[in-house]
This record gives C-alpha cells, structure tokens and sequence, in this order.
C-alpha cells in the first residue's frame, strides 16, 4: 500500500502549477473565456511543448506512456487553475478512445498530430433522446459497398466545435437501446453533410449539436469491431469521468483555500470572519469535503485497469461523491465570500459554475447511484 | 521552472516505476495475514458473543470480553495487537494492525478492551516506571485486570482541563476526593487510571496528575447511569477520602496532561469505526434488498448505496492519510475529521436500518434475549439508533474536534 507521489510526479504537478500562476491568471481567463473557443491557441502549443499532450500515449506515436495517477495529477491542477481548454476532449476521451480501440494504422495516422498539438479531437456519443444510456443510439450507419452512410443527431460534443476529426458513435444493427449493434467511426470535420450548432457553457467551455446527414466515412474508418464498440466507448467515458473527478477535486481545493484566505482577512465587527466559531465548523466541513473528494478521485484513476465490474464501481461511487461534496463546496464557497462571492471578477462563482457542470457531465449522482448497484 | 518537460520527467521515472508506483492494494504477505486472521476468528469466536457484537451491542458482560480476549491471548498475544513483543504481544507492524481490526470487525469480534490494551498499556510502556510496567502489564495482557478511564468530570466535559477532582499528597499516598463521570465500564472494571487535580495556581492544563487507582479501594462508589434507551455502559465514580499510594502515580507529578495527550493520541483509527460501520452497512444492505418496490424499496437502497460510497471514500481518506508521506505517525489533527465524518456515518446507517425495519423498528425488545439464536442489529434498530448517538459526543464532541481542526488544519 503506497500513496505517494514519486518525486517525478510532484515535479509534473509543480510544473503545471507554475504554469497556471505565470500564463493563466483569472484576468486573462476571463478574457479568453469570453469570446472566439474560449482557450488559446498558444497555450496549447506550450502544452504540446511541455510534453503534456503526449502523456497518456503510446511511445510508438510519440506519446509518454504515463498511467492514469499523470493524468489525475494534471486534471487536479486544471481543475485548480479552471482552465478551459480541450484537453479533457481531445487526449483524455477521445484520444484514448482511438488509442485503446483504434487500429495502428488509425493510431500512427492520426495520435502523432495530437501529440504535437496539430490535431484536435472530440467525441460525438450524446443523442438528444438518449438521455444517459450509453445504448441510446439512433444515429445510424449503413453500409454500401466500401463506405458507410451515416445519419442522425448527436448532442452536446465537448469542444466538437475546432475538433479536425469526430469519435461519432452510430448503430449498425439491432434498435435504440440494444447494448449490441453500436459501432465507432472516425469523421474528419468539416465533412459533407455535418452540420453543427455550437453552444457556451456556464463554465466557459464549448459543446456542439451536431447533426449528420448522410455522411459518407470510408470502411477503414470504423474503430474496432463492426457492432461491439460499445465496451470500448464505455471505458473511455470512465477515463474521462476519473478525469473530471480529479478536476472536480482541485476545484474544489482551490475553492477551500481561496476561501480560507478571505475569512482570514475579511473583517467585521472588530474580527476577522475567521475567528467565528460558526464560520469555522462550516469550513471544516468544505475540508473534509475535499479529503473525501480527492479519495474519491483516487479511487476511480487506480480502478481504470481494473475488471469492468470493479472499474464501474469505483468509477461510479468517485462521480456520486464528486456530486454529494463538490455542490457543497461550492456554494459554500459563494456564501462565506458574502456579496464579493457573487462577483465575475472572483474565481469563487466560476468554480461553482465549473463543478455544476462537471456533476452534469458523464452521467449525474442519480445516474451513477444506479450504475453503482447494477455496475 | 514549468519549462521542464513532461517527457524528461516521465522517461526518468520509468526507470524505478516499480517502486515509485501508486498503490491501493495490499502486499501478498499482509493478504495472507488476512486470511489467518478471518480464519481464527471464525473458527475461535464464540457463536454466542458474535450475536451480540452483530446486534450492535457496546454493552457485553464483563465476563464475555474477558472470554474472548483469553482466547486472542492465547493465539500469541493477539489480545494487545499494538503491543510489542518484548510485552508480550505479536510484535505486528502498523499495516498488520490495521488488518487485524477490520478484521476482528468484519467478523462481529468484540472491539478490544480498549483502557487497557490501547491505551493505558502503551502509556505505561512510554512513561510508566519499571515496577509499573513489571506489576501492570502482564496482567493486560493475559485479560486478568479490567481497566476503565477517568477523565470526564461533571464541569469538565469538553473542557476536560477544567477538571477538580483533587489529589492531595499525605505522606507516601495521595488522598483523592471528588467525582468523575461518564465513566465506561466502571462497573465491569478493577482499576481506572485518570487525571487528578495536584495543583490549581498557573494554567489550568498544569497540576493534573496521572494516577492509576484500585476501585476496591475503601471510599469509591459507583453510581450507574443509564442511558436513555436503556444501556448501562456509563457511571459516575465518586471518590471520598481515597488513598492512593505514589508508587501509582505515572511520570511526574503536575505532568498528568502530557501522558493524557499521548494516550489520547494514540487513537489513530479507532473512534472512526470505519471497520465497524462497514460490518453494520453489510447488514443494512441485506434488510432493504428485501424490500419491496411499493415499500420503498428503490429509496432505501440508493440511501443505503449512497452511504456505502460516503464511507468507501472515507474509508480510502483513512488508508490515504495513514499510508501517505511519513506514514501513520504522521496523522495528526486529520484523526479528527475522521472521527466526525466516522461518527456520522455510523449514525446515518443505524438511522437507516431503523427506518427501513418500519413499524417493527419501534419495538423495544428485551436485553437478555436468549443469545446464540441468529438475531442481528435488526432485532434491536430502534435501540441502536438512539444509543449511538452518543458516538458524536464521545471521544471529543464532534464540536470539539471541528474547533481542533479549524486551528490545527486551517489555521483560524
């Protein structure tokens, strides 16, 4: 039993640390975040740079072959910092998808060009009707010859919107629902036929209604097995939500620490807010919100190789006690800041706004409370 | 800088992955530990004391923990896990201990008789002289001496260095006159070590003395008090003219509050109950799995899952905190978010298991119930429910270790 960070590790930390202090200050969040993709174009360069592109990948396509605790390490940290970037779309989801699923020929056609942040990616599951059932799929693909048609709509694909290629789930056979019958293919956008409406979220984040009218994909861009993608695509929607779960943790830290700080400050009736008892029990309680927070966070990175019982489990009970603490958290966080806390130029309310999207992300606490009984 | 990149850092680290590697699971020889522990207890526990442990029951006869601490004993000291083996116990390691109460748990084996073994051993290993731990040792070890706790007096609750009960030297002896109160198993105990007023000029936490004192001593009486469901777990010890002799004075004189702080510090993992609370969760799931859909079954098995993820996470905070960087002697004033948010949990699944019982949990049945039939926390929910909301009040209010947190944690 072992929970520390190796010195490497706590260095990947300190590095993006830093560079979340120097490059993305919330001032200059809150400018990118306003208009255009909400991130930058050389941030994303620098991420290439500093190597965090290639983390998660294999070295034969120029990646790091780091394990899922890196990736957690640097999701803490965005979390932390609320960068709004498509890291979590481009090499947490979809990225691993095409890696864990995709042929080699896909692999070395496409994760180089990620890797050095040439080529982003982004994934098309959602349908408007399929609420949170991973088999709502009605999207179809029908095959003619050497091609596939594809039709249908999908909903709110995270940073779809600057994504060069599309994960675009669609069914092959069988009805809406069937666990069989689900297949992944590889879309390049722009692409005949696709159509897309393109939304801001609350958190500064980008999604897209897409809309496929007979779109035309090669037979060489299936992933995987023609019908059985489904497994595939349920364990890369588990990497993601370890992901925002570790992003949720460090959210919420920052949320604990910036919020501490003011109550040390801030003063009222001749004492800082800090020294009433009241106030104290209740930032307590965002403590220990965290500590569980970032146990739970812990828990579904270290069950991602598990069996996919296991996996589902822990994967499940981490997003349920993401939902219970970080809701807590962060409107304890706007509530113990008083009016300031209600402010835009305060991080405080976007970190609220960040973890409210994040409990809606990947299937809500109802959702996961029942995956977790039937993993 | 942050201009290192990723990559240098990772090429080096794979070098040593093997030992830098995270890891959630236990090692192949802490495994087969497990096993030989869950198999004696299951072989060795008495079918009558494992009914009452898995009614949930704090209250068992003297002669019960007694029982079964004879037999951990005999297993190679196993009755003081913590104890080195120089005293007689296994000489386990912290993760070797830590398995062995989850286990003794898991299997409804009656918590250790805590005074003794947990806390008034291991003090008198640190402090005590050597005639004290030549004459006071070895009978914890072989169960033959039954320790109880005075702390708590009557205007020394929370605040317990407060506390008046006097000790007033005379000659070789102490006289002690006064009170202590909320005293666990006074009644089932010989001797109770606690804290005794010596002086009362400076601070407060100043002139407090550690005496261990026999409780047929002439002039201790006791008075029961029960609780409001009816457990007589607790009493108050009164003290009239009692002489103790100096040779049971532990350290120094005036010194009492530093051994308390050490033998209060000891208790790393266990007012958490997190051991506990997963046995007590196993039972509540079997109840509402039978629950039918128009009997609110879905509600209480999601309330029921729910809670199971809660403690899952609490349950990993324990292990991360006792594990991490520089290991359980590293756990400090974190020992205290683990009691609040144990104690919590623990009361959240006893509520539960009262409610999903419905109408029938309402029925106060009687304590002397023919033990060895298979009845379970079930046959007692209502009871349980009110009796264990003491837990958030023992050991330190969760009041009182939210303010230690908010100054030892956050710094207010």
């Amino acid at each position: 039993m072992n929970f520390q960070f190796s010195d490497e590790q706590t260095l990947i930390r300190d590095s993006i640390s830093r560079f979340l202090a120097d490059e993305y200050a919330f001032d200059r969040r809150l400018t990118l975040t306003a208009d255009g993709l909400g991130y930058s174009d050389v941030h994303w360069q620098q991420f290439a740079e500093l190597g965090w592109l290639a983390l998660p990948f294999a070295e034969q396509y120029g990646g790091l072959d780091a394990t899922p605790v890196e990736t957690m390490i640097i999701m803490e940290q965005f979390g932390r910092g609320l960068m709004v970037s498509p890291y979590l779309s481009t090499i947490v989801f979809a990225g691993q998808l095409l890696a864990n699923a995709g042929s080699e020929e896909q692999c070395e056609t496409i994760l180089p060009d990620v890797i050095t942040g040439d080529r982003l990616l982004a994934c098309a599951y959602a349908e408007p009707q399929s609420r949170r059932a991973l088999s709502g799929v009605s999207t179809r693909a029908e095959r003619d010859g050497d091609i596939f048609v594809i039709n249908g709509d999908k909903s709110l694909a995270i940073y779809a919107e600057c994504a060069h290629t599309l994960i675009v789930s669609a069914r092959t056979s069988g009805v809406d629902h069937d666990a069989h019958g689900v297949s992944l293919f590889l879309v390049d956008t722009p692409t005949a036929g696709i159509s897309m409406t393109h939304h801001r979220t609350h958190d500064g984040s980008r999604a897209s209604d897409i809309t496929l009218h007979n779109v035309t994909v090669s037979a060489d861009k299936l992933i995987g097995e023609l019908d059985n993608g489904l497994p595939a695509l349920d364990f890369a929607i588990d990497v993601a939500t370890a992901a925002v779960c570790a992003e949720a943790s460090g959210a919420m830290w920052a949320v604990y620490e910036q919020t501490l700080a003011y109550l040390k400050t801030r003063e009222q009736f001749g004492q800082t807010l800090g020294s009433l008892q009241a106030l104290q029990h209740r930032l307590v309680d965002v403590y220990t919100s965290c500590e569980l927070a970032q146990s739970a966070a812990l828990d579904a990175t270290l069950h991602l190789g598990a069996d996919p019982a296991a996996r589902r489990r822990a994967v499940s009970a981490a997003k349920v006690t993401i939902a219970n603490h970080g809701k807590t958290v962060g409107q304890e966080g706007v509530q113990l800041h008083g009016g300031v806390g209600m402010t835009m130029e305060l991080p405080i309310g976007h970190y609220l706004k960040r973890l409210t999207a994040i409990n809606a992300a990947f299937g809500d606490a109802n959702y996961h409370l029942r995956r977790y009984q039937n993993p | 800088m942050y201009s290192v990149p990723a990559a240098s850092l990772l090429r080096f680290a794979r070098r040593d992955i093997g030992l830098a590697a995270m890891n959630k699971s236990w090692s192949p020889e802490i495994e087969a530990f497990r096993r030989e522990v869950r198999d004696f207890i299951r072989t060795h526990l008495p079918d009558d004391i494992r009914c009452q442990v898995a009614e949930e029951r704090m209250d068992l006869p003297r002669e019960d923990l007694i029982r079964w601490h004879k037999i951990l004993h005999e297993q190679g000291g196993w009755g003081c896990p913590g104890w080195p083996v120089e005293h007689g116990g296994p000489g386990w390691n912290f993760e070797q201990q830590y398995v062995f109460e989850r286990e003794l748990a898991l299997n409804d084996a009656p918590r250790l008789m805590i005074y003794g073994v947990g806390m008034l051993g291991p003090t008198l290993m640190e402090f005590g002289s050597d005639e004290q731990k030549r004459r006071f040792l070895p009978p914890i070890l072989r169960g033959d001496v039954y320790w109880c706790q005075g702390f708590s007096e009557p205007n020394a609750g929370s605040d317990l260095a407060a506390l008046k009960c006097r000790a007033d030297r005379d000659g070789d002896d102490y006289i002690v006159n006064g009170s202590k109160i909320w005293t666990s198993d006074a009644h089932h105990a010989d001797w109770i070590f606690g804290l005794y007023r010596t002086a009362s000029d400076g601070k407060k936490q100043h002139g407090i003395t550690f005496l261990l004192i026999d409780l047929d001593s002439p002039g201790i009486t006791l008075r029961p008090l029960l609780m409001f469901e009816g457990t007589h777990e607790v009493n108050q010890v009164f003290f009239d003219n009692v002489r103790v002799p100096v040779t049971h004075r532990v350290g120094e004189e005036h010194r009492g509050w530093t051994y308390a702080k050490y033998l209060l510090g000891l208790e790393r993992f266990g007012t958490a109950e997190i051991s506990r609370s997963m046995a007590s969760l196993g039972r509540l799931k079997t109840l509402v799995a039978e629950i039918a859909a128009d009997a609110g079954g879905a509600y209480y098995r999601d309330a029921a899952a729910n809670v199971e993820i809660e403690l899952r996470a609490l349950e990993l905070t324990e292990r991360r905190l006792l594990f991490g960087p520089g290991g359980p002697d590293a756990m400090g004033p974190e020992a205290s978010m683990l009691k609040v948010r144990g104690t919590e949990l623990q009361q959240c699944i006893l509520e539960l298991t009262m409610e999903a019982m419905g109408p029938a949990g309402q029925i106060d049945r009687p304590r002397d119930a023919q033990p060895g039939s298979n009845r379970t926390q079930l046959e007692q929910a209502g009871r349980n429910y009110f009796n264990y909301r003491k837990t958030s009040i023992y050991s330190g209010s969760n009041e009182i270790q939210k303010n230690i947190i908010a100054k030892a944690v956050l710094g207010l």
